[in-house]
């Protein structure tokens, strides 16, 4: 069924994410736990996950400062884990680029992994839609998510005080990693990506100041955009062939 | 586990919250319709898979419990967490599994 006004547009947004809920509430929730663990008070974890707003680059900046990481490559690992942002920024460009400035200052902060996904899929599958009906589906996805967010990272970290450190739950913190790596292997490209970033990492970890990881993560991120290449020379050339 | 400092907290908070912001804001607020460079959206696209295996591997292989001593049964649940995450897609489903392969080893040890 086509969206008739904007205040429709909004609602459908905001139902459309909610089986994301069910995602978000429960890592909102361990980041509160694990930043507790960590030692962070609940204003502190609260205000990590209100302004940053982006669930893995605040679980890599968390491990980082346990591990006394130097200031510098905290906030560049941090901050390269998000730099797919960058990317769904540019993607949603042709669909909003065109709405009033203020509106584009608001809509950024809201770009996240859901309400980018949900939103470019809408806009491809709708094209007719006019930019007001556009931009407030964009705000109803995150209408549902931010709020849980940043309420489950505060519960969590009300509930993490309370847990005693004798539980060992310092390996949770790389089991949630863990948990994320599988769903982002979408393509072989991502596969080799991921592959030679853990090959480099091993050895790379003698280097100081933790480098191993900027060096294992660019050693990465190269290998993953030239297994692309590869694999579009390879689909050119049998296509050639026939 | 030792305290991090306030002052390094608030830094990081901070720097990640602005430089989060400019990126989000990077092509929706400057760049207009400007297209960005095919080379660097196809390293765009590799970032988080490269930099959180990166981060995780040596956790995995030098978990912090035992002191950094390689240990079979993290290993196992962090092998646990990875396949369920990677059959079933679900981010939550790896991570329940790793966890409760992880309490069965730590019960049966």
């Amino acid at each position: 069924m086509a969206i008739t006004t904007t205040k429709s547009a909004f609602w459908k947004g905001f139902r459309d994410s909610a089986p994301f809920l069910f995602m978000a509430s429960p890592f909102g929730f361990l980041f509160g736990v694990l930043a507790a663990e960590a030692g962070l008070i609940v204003p502190e974890a609260f205000a990590f996950s209100l302004t940053v707003f982006a669930g893995a680059a605040q679980f890599t900046a968390l491990q980082l400062m346990q591990e006394n990481a130097p200031l510098i490559i905290i906030l560049i690992s941090a901050l390269a884990v998000n730099l797919r942002m960058a990317m769904y920024s540019a993607s949603l460009t042709p669909y909003l680029g065109d709405a009033p400035m203020w509106q584009r200052a608001i809509a950024a902060y809201f770009i996240v992994d859901q309400s980018y996904a949900l939103s470019v899929v809408q806009f491809e599958q709708e094209p007719e839609m006019p930019l007001a009906q556009r931009m407030a589906y964009f705000f109803g996805t995150n209408g549902l998510i931010t709020p849980a967010w940043v309420i489950a990272t505060a519960l969590g970290a009300l509930v993490g005080t309370r847990i005693p450190e004798s539980w060992g739950v310092d390996f949770v913190l790389p089991l949630a990693f863990l948990a994320m790596i599988g769903p982002m292997l979408r393509t072989p490209a991502h596969v080799a990506a991921c592959f030679v970033a853990v090959a480099a990492s091993l050895p790379a970890s003698a280097l100081p100041y933790n480098l191993g990881l900027i060096v294992a993560g660019i050693a990465g991120m190269i290998a993953g955009a030239q297994a692309e290449l590869w694999l579009e020379r390879q689909k050119a050339k049998a296509e050639g062939a026939k | 586990m030792s305290s991090i400092p306030t002052p390094i907290l608030w830094t990081v908070i901070i720097g990640l919250a602005l430089g989060s912001y400019a990126l989000r804001f990077a092509f929706i607020g400057f760049m207009g319709g400007k297209p960005i460079p095919e080379w660097l959206m196809r390293h765009l696209r590799y970032t988080a898979v490269a930099i959180i295996p990166a981060l995780v591997a040596p956790l995995v292989v030098w978990p912090a419990p035992t002191g950094g001593d390689p240990s079979l049964m993290h290993f196992a649940a962090a092998a646990a967490t990875f396949v369920a995450g990677y059959l079933t897609r679900n981010v939550l489903i790896g991570l329940g599994t790793g966890g409760l392969c992880l309490l069965l080893l730590y019960l049966a040890a």
